[in-house]
């Protein structure tokens, strides 16, 4: 407003530069079309040293741009202001360059040092500016400049830069498309990006570019689908629609049994016959499944990257953003098991209470949805119901949809509600609803009869549209079976005493005519009467009465020859020429004389030739071979840059495409300690020595998979399944699996309740959130392998609170061959009772011995104390020791560091404690308990609301979680389970409660002075016991 | 994807033009004004347009026609939805989307134009964010703006866009710490005749105001969750929470928004809170017929209906209303035959009604289409549905805010089916009749 006012004081007068104007449109005269006299002092404005005065000019410039094609005299001056400081100038002046680069490109090319100085700014804003702008000057000389901006841009260390890069990648390759090849190495190098700001703006340039190399999504893809729910919303479209063609290159169509069946026998050899040597292991099975039979073919198991992808994208259902809930709709109408389709149609039908423009391309959508899946959207047939607000088409579409939806139990429904429509005052939709139930009188026997009386009714409407439309779905009705209507006919015939509508009855006319033979006796009587009335007839009654009289000559001769003869007379002195032509042409082809030729003989094949019944058909047939949501699906014909949506392969493609990298020394370490378990009996836990280290290690790398706060739970998972990945991975030699086999029984004493324990974990595995992340062995192919994690999971779980957790200090590889690791022993330290007592256990893997193991330049936050454990003189090869130092941590998870060393070598190593390790517990009574829990309310007092995990609802198994996560007491005889303890520095109370109610829900308490402990004990408890 | 912007006013005059790539000529619209003038009504414009060269995606609102022109396969509902950003946007900063506005402000919508789209792609669409980069006119800031020379473009770079809850900007800062929801309920319904429901359902939506200092993180519970049938959220609620909790947790943007769309089954029955008696007859013979409408109230839980106001359709030959009205006022208009009806609170004790006789052409043959009967009220104090918020607690900050919650219950697409009467009815009218009966018969 305040640029408006300011330019309004501006105009008047006339032009004085006399630049002809465009568009001098009388709507926006106001503001527009007055002329500008002031050029000069516009010029005079710029140049000055005022910020105020050069962007008063400015948002004149820019007004006058809006509408007007205008010259250029301001373009240099825009140079200038590109040099100023002011970000409100410099802003306009970019609105401008854009605009107008291409006409004045010399001009433009005057400005560019500008920005290349912009993109070397400290400012990561500023940087993403200066890079927008550039890349949308339209210039093809600055292409190389741009080039290299954006290469450099794409490895910026602000991820908002880097989206900015991938925005600018479709603008150069639309000015040059020559450089596509150096763009998809800059699309590669961003799709890794692992923001979520990134993650939809490259996935368009990559739509946009190379949207056929599908080979750069296999790696990405996993890491996609995890994002997605945190990308944005236009992101998300993007994103959704190209994993929909993704999934669909490498998946196998999980409703392919059923397909197969519809089309009887097709699969044979050709059927597997493509990828001889791609999955050895699946091949094998696939080689005997090719036997004939196909009964006998293996079942279809889902690829659990594409069940991935339908469970990742299934909360967008609920986005606020309706092209998001379409994108997922249209996912799962293309990719999902028949079975799991339904979940779109709440979320679809949400969408028609939006905007009518929503509405219409959702029901366009939903149309062709109900053809192929009917029933899914039956349960919401009333919300399809017409109002008489709706635009037109929005009610043809609405009953487009409940055609589509009619059966023989809903058609009584329906057609009640067809009846009001028919009564609408918008009379196109009611033509519409005459198709509507034509078609549903085709489709569904039963109501044919009803159908069709009804119909015969409306004929006598007063409106011709209605009539005609009556006719003509009557006509096909009747077409598909005339001989049981014959009493139709008859009825109709009735009718032409009454209807006066001259559609109607020149319909009625031609319908005795095509269908004499059923009706012998009345056809010839209705000539009678229509011959009477003949002179008083509309003219396309006219014509039709000479049709039936023609009709009825070639059938019926004997009665009819003369009432012809008068017909046709009387039409040959009509006023009408058509009716006179008809007549005489008519006359010389059936009356048959000498010189009528060899037509006549023909007469009675041209006149009562067969007609082909109409087909009664959806406009939405076959629309589905578009993708869903598509701007081709909606118009029915291909856009321009429309991605076809490929088939379903017949084998899968390798799916280890999709395998990522995990870092080199997780997977020998998981390795590694299998084989040590194996030599020695560990005096730790299995189930801990396997989750334990990578859990540590991983959580670093998969950071990025928490989407929030309330997701930490699901890291534990996460570093489990990855565990999982790097097992199955090396299971592809085969010989892994063995030896954890052998390993299982060596758990005897276990293994009883390994198999009882077995299938509700892999059901509750599936149900919980363990599937929501990237690495997940493939179940089928590795079965033995995920058993294997089963039953670890399960061991975890029933693992005694005893079992103390082992951490990895030092690595075997790093440590060149002598491993440490630690654990909090949760024994008082005796020399220093503030200090939290570390077992260490140092391993000598190598084949020399080590000696003079100690501690040297420990580095500590302020506070912190460590009392290093004795010097280990030598640890012989293959021996192992132990030691336990001590350290205080001052109630912080701070890490202390210090570095290990042998007689050769020094090792930096860090020690991080857990919350729950820093307290030890202390005994306290209820009352006690009471008392301590109410001075320690308001600040100090932190409630969570939890779900309990499945396996963690009777009193034993909470105790054991919550003890096994803080090193704390119960409170003996509480009546909730309470937990007392004390951290270690500073002795400051830690109180833990933990109400359980019904159906596992529960709550957790923790009360204590030292509110960050608070709050991350809640966090670690939480973990303990929803996992 | 979005190529150009066009604004076009009801009267078929493009007032505002915005290209992102190229320039496209105004030529490419013509292919709209042909649809236009075929459609009659402007709601009636096909959405989506196809020309030889171009696809148009146009929008109407608040009497505009936004039109996008696409050159390659996108999704419709993408740039649909787009498009309704932008007037969303533009009734946000302005507090009203016409022509006047825009062109009020045309600066500003511009430059808001070219922050939300980037090479035709969405950059900045959160109000949070523009509102840092563009900030919206207020009284006091115009007038210190023409008295200081400065613009609406923010000094500072918007860092909204960086954070990882984009939606809400940082360092925000109140005095007065409050939070407002208002639960609003609309009844979609339609009657028949004689006042069964054929089709009831309840969409409710709540808004909020949220001024809160810092970065709070709210937790909203409600009574009795279970009702919600189908959800929507904003994008600030953790859907997880959600699914196992059946609690709205969330860090609000600032300002007002929109926090959840919800649907309520329309297996719950829904409560109808007015009913309506209503008969509208024609005599063949001579040009009038008879209108008489009493509207009672029925399931209100103890509270007033207020703003009643029923609107009927009359059927085209209906040239005039000679009617009485106990409460309220009628207006009949002429040219788009439609009678309306302002009531304003329901009195129990004496129910409005509305009586009188209607003039009909003389000459032309009897109405034979149904009118409809639509019906408008607001229920202050209640949500129909029943559903409840339990609590607002916040995490994160230490202060107290102010909350409160607001309920409402308004009429939707409420809408009664009325069969009129002609009297010496004619052979379909019986026809129908019977045709009626034969369904009937065969349906059961």
């Amino acid at each position: 407003m305040s640029a408006s006012s300011a330019f309004n004081d501006e105009k008047g007068g006339s032009s004085s530069v006399g630049e002809p104007e465009y568009g001098h449109d009388p709507a926006s005269g106001g503001i527009f079309s007055s002329d500008y006299k002031r050029h000069d002092d516009l010029k005079e404005m710029l140049d000055s040293n005022k910020d105020s005065l050069k962007l008063e000019a400015m948002k004149r410039i820019v007004a006058v741009i809006i509408h007007i094609i205008w010259n250029s005299i301001f373009f240099f001056i825009g140079m200038f202001c590109s040099h100023c400081s002011s970000l409100q100038v410099k802003k306009l002046v970019y609105v401008y360059l854009v605009r107008y680069a291409e006409e004045q490109q010399d001009l433009a090319l005057l400005s560019i040092s500008t920005f290349q100085r912009g993109l070397k700014d400290p400012n990561q804003l500023i940087r993403a500016s200066a890079l927008r702008v550039l890349s949308s000057i339209r210039v093809t000389i600055i292409v190389p400049i741009m080039m290299l901006a954006i290469k450099e841009a794409a490895s910026d260390m602000s991820p908002y830069v880097r989206k900015t890069a991938a925005h600018a990648i479709p603008k150069l390759y639309s000015l040059d498309p020559e450089q596509k090849d150096q763009l998809i190495e800059v699309i590669e190098k961003l799709l890794a990006d692992k923001t979520t700001l990134v993650a939809g703006s490259v996935v368009m340039a990559f739509e946009e570019v190379c949207p056929e190399r599908i080979d750069l999504i296999h790696k990405n893809y996993r890491k996609l689908c995890n994002l997605l729910i945190d990308v944005e919303e236009w992101g998300q479209v993007v994103i959704i629609n190209m994993l929909t063609r993704y999934a669909r290159t490498q998946f196998l169509n999980p409703n392919m049994n059923e397909s197969l069946l519809e089309e009887g026998s097709g699969g044979d050899r050709t059927f597997y016959g493509s990828d001889e040597d791609e999955d050895e292991d699946e091949e094998e099975k696939e080689k005997k499944a090719e036997t004939p039979a196909m009964a006998k073919r293996k079942p279809y198991v889902m690829d659990p990257d594409h069940r991935l992808l339908l469970r990742n994208t299934k909360p967008l259902l609920q986005s606020r953003n309706a092209a998001v809930v379409m994108a997922v709709a249209q996912l799962y109408f293309h990719l999902a098991p028949k079975a799991e389709v339904g979940v779109i149609a709440k979320a679809l039908v949400r969408l028609l209470r939006s905007h009518s423009e929503v509405q219409y391309v959702v029901l366009q959508n939903v149309a062709t949805m109900t053809i192929k899946r009917r029933g899914m959207f039956e349960p919401y047939l009333k919300s399809f119901y017409i109002r008489s607000t709706d635009p037109t088409q929005i009610k043809v579409l609405k009953l487009e949809v409940l055609t589509n939806l009619a059966n023989e139990t809903n058609i009584s429904t329906i057609l009640r509600e067809f009846q009001t429509y028919i009564k609408s005052m918008d009379k196109d939709f009611v033509a519409a609803t005459i198709q509507a139930i034509g078609r549903c009188a085709t489709n569904i026997g039963e109501v044919r009869d009803t159908c069709l009386n009804g119909l015969v009714q409306l004929l006598s409407n007063r409106d011709e549209l209605v009539v005609a439309e009556s006719v003509v779905v009557i006509k096909k009705l009747l077409q598909m079976q005339p001989e049981k209507h014959s009493d139709i006919i008859k009825h109709m015939a009735k009718l032409t005493d009454n209807i006066q509508v001259p559609m109607a009855r020149a319909s009625i006319l031609w319908l005795i005519g095509e269908y004499c033979e059923h009706v012998p006796k009345i056809a010839p009587d209705v000539l009678r009467k229509m011959a009477k009335s003949f002179t008083n007839e509309e003219d396309i009654v006219k014509l039709q009465i000479i049709n039936l009289a023609a009709k009825l000559y070639l059938t019926n001769s004997k009665q009819t020859k003369l009432l012809t003869q008068y017909v046709l007379n009387l039409a040959k002195y009509d006023q009408n020429y058509d009716i006179r032509d008809r007549a005489r042409f008519i006359r010389q082809l059936i009356v048959p004389t000498e010189k009528s030729g060899a037509l006549s003989k023909y007469a009675k094949k041209l006149f009562l030739a067969l007609k082909p019944a109409p087909v009664l058909e959806s406009p939405f047939k076959d629309r589905d071979h578009f993708q869903l949501g598509s701007l081709s699906h909606l118009l029915n014909a291909k856009a321009g840059g429309y991605q076809e949506l490929p088939d379903w392969p017949e084998a899968a493609p390798d799916p280890s495409v999709r395998n990522v990298e995990v870092p080199e020394w997780t997977k020998c370490s998981s390795r590694e300690k299998r084989k040590e378990k194996k030599v020695e009996k560990p005096f730790y836990s299995d189930s801990e020595g396997e989750s334990g280290p990578t859990e540590s290690a991983d959580s670093g790398n998969f950071s990025w998979l928490l989407s929030d706060s309330a997701s930490g739970s699901e890291s534990g998972s996460g570093s489990e399944e990855s565990a999982s990945r790097s097992e199955s991975e090396e299971s592809e030699d085969g010989s892994e699996s063995e030896e954890e086999e052998e390993e299982e029984e060596e758990e005897k004493e276990k293994k009883k309740k390994k198999k009882e324990l077995k299938k509700p974990v892999q059901e509750s595995e599936r149900k919980c959130s363990f599937h929501a992340n990237v690495y997940q062995p493939s179940l089928y192919n590795w079965a033995l392998v995920s058993m294997t994690l089963h039953l670890v999971l399960c061991l975890q779980t029933i693992a005694p609170s005893s079992a103390l957790k082992n951490y990895e200090l030092l690595h075997r590889i790093t440590g060149e061959g002598l491993s440490v690791e630690y654990c909090f022993s949760r024994q008082p330290f005796s020399p220093d009772a503030n200090m939290v007592a570390v077992q260490m256990q140092f391993t000598n893997n190598a084949t020399a011995d080590t000696k003079n193991l100690h501690i040297e330049d420990v580095k500590l936050q302020s506070g912190m104390r460590v009392k290093e454990f004795s010097e280990i003189e030598l640890l012989p090869a293959g021996e192992t020791a132990t030691a336990v130092m001590g350290i205080d941590f001052c109630d912080s998870t701070q890490a202390a560091n210090f570095q290990l060393c042998t007689h050769t070598r020094k090792f930096f190593v860090s020690i991080q404690p857990p919350v729950g390790e820093l307290m030890r517990p202390v005994f306290l009574t209820e009352n006690e308990f009471k008392k301590e829990q109410g001075q320690l309310m308001g600040m100090n007092e932190i409630t969570e609301k939890l779900t309990l995990d499945m396996k963690c609802r009777n009193e034993h198994t909470i105790v054991q979680r919550v003890t096994t996560a803080a090193n704390l007491s119960r409170v003996p005889c509480g009546s909730d389970k309470e937990f007392a303890g004390r951290t270690v520095s500073s002795s400051s109370l830690v109180l833990v409660t933990v109400a359980t109610k019904e159906e596992g829900a529960a709550q957790l308490t923790v009360n204590c002075e030292k509110m960050v402990i608070g709050t991350m004990l809640v966090k670690d408890i939480l973990l303990a016991l929803t996992q | 994807m979005i190529h150009s912007l066009f604004l076009i006013n009801h009267t078929g005059d493009i007032f505002l033009e915005k290209h992102w790539k190229s320039v496209i000529g105004r030529s490419v619209c013509d292919y709209f004004f042909e649809a236009r003038e075929k459609a009659v009504e402007p709601e009636n414009v096909p959405p989506v347009l196809q020309t030889p060269h171009h696809y148009l995606i146009s929008i109407y609102r608040g009497k505009l026609f936004f039109l996008s022109v696409i050159q390659t396969e996108v999704p419709p509902l993408f740039v649909i939805e787009f498009l309704h950003r932008v007037a969303d946007t533009i009734q946000d900063y302005f507090g009203e989307c016409s022509e006047g506005v825009i062109k009020d402000n045309v600066v500003t919508v511009y430059e808001l134009l070219e922050e939300m789209l980037d090479n035709g792609f969405p950059l900045a669409t959160e109000s949070n964010v523009l509102k840092e980069m563009i900030r919206p006119p207020t009284i006091l800031r115009s007038v210190v703006n023409t008295l200081t020379g400065a613009s609406n473009v923010g000094d500072t770079l918007p860092t909204g866009q960086l954070s990882n809850v984009p939606w809400r900007r940082v360092g925000v800062k109140y005095t007065n710490n409050e939070a407002y929801f208002d639960v609003i309920e609309e009844i979609d319904a339609i009657l028949d005749k004689s006042g069964t429901t054929v089709f009831a359902e309840i969409q409710g939506v709540i808004e909020a105001c949220v001024r809160l200092t810092g970065m709070p993180d709210l937790t909203l519970s409600f009574m009795n969750p279970r009702l919600l049938d189908d959800v929507s959220f904003h994008p600030c609620v953790r859907f997880k929470r959600w699914e196992s909790e059946r609690v709205l947790s969330f860090i609000p943007p600032d300002g007002n928004f929109t926090l959840m769309n919800y649907h309520v089954s329309s297996q719950n029955l829904v409560a109808i809170p007015v009913y309506v008696k209503q008969s509208i007859s024609f005599f063949e013979t001579g040009p009038c017929g008879r209108l008489d409408i009493t509207i009672g109230p029925k399931q209100t839980m103890g509270k007033t209906v207020e703003g009643l106001m029923v609107t009927i359709h009359m059927p085209k030959a209906v040239l005039s209303a000679n009617l009485t009205a106990t409460q309220g006022t009628y207006t009949y208009d002429l040219a788009t035959k439609v009678l309306v009806w302002d009531i304003g609170k329901l009195n129990p004790q004496k129910l409005p009604n509305l009586k009188g006789s209607l003039t009909t052409q003389a000459g032309t043959p009897k109405p034979e289409d149904n009118p409809s009967l639509n019906i408008d009220l607001k229920i202050q104090q209640l949500a129909i549905s029943g559903l409840k918020v339990s609590r607002l607690d916040m995490y994160g900050e230490k202060y107290k805010p102010f909350k409160g919650v607001k309920y409402l219950t308004k009429a939707g697409k409420f809408q009664i089916y009325i069969y009129m009467f002609i009297f010496l009815e004619n052979l379909m009218s019986y026809l129908l009749f019977e045709w009626l009966q034969c369904v009937l018969k065969h349906s059961i």
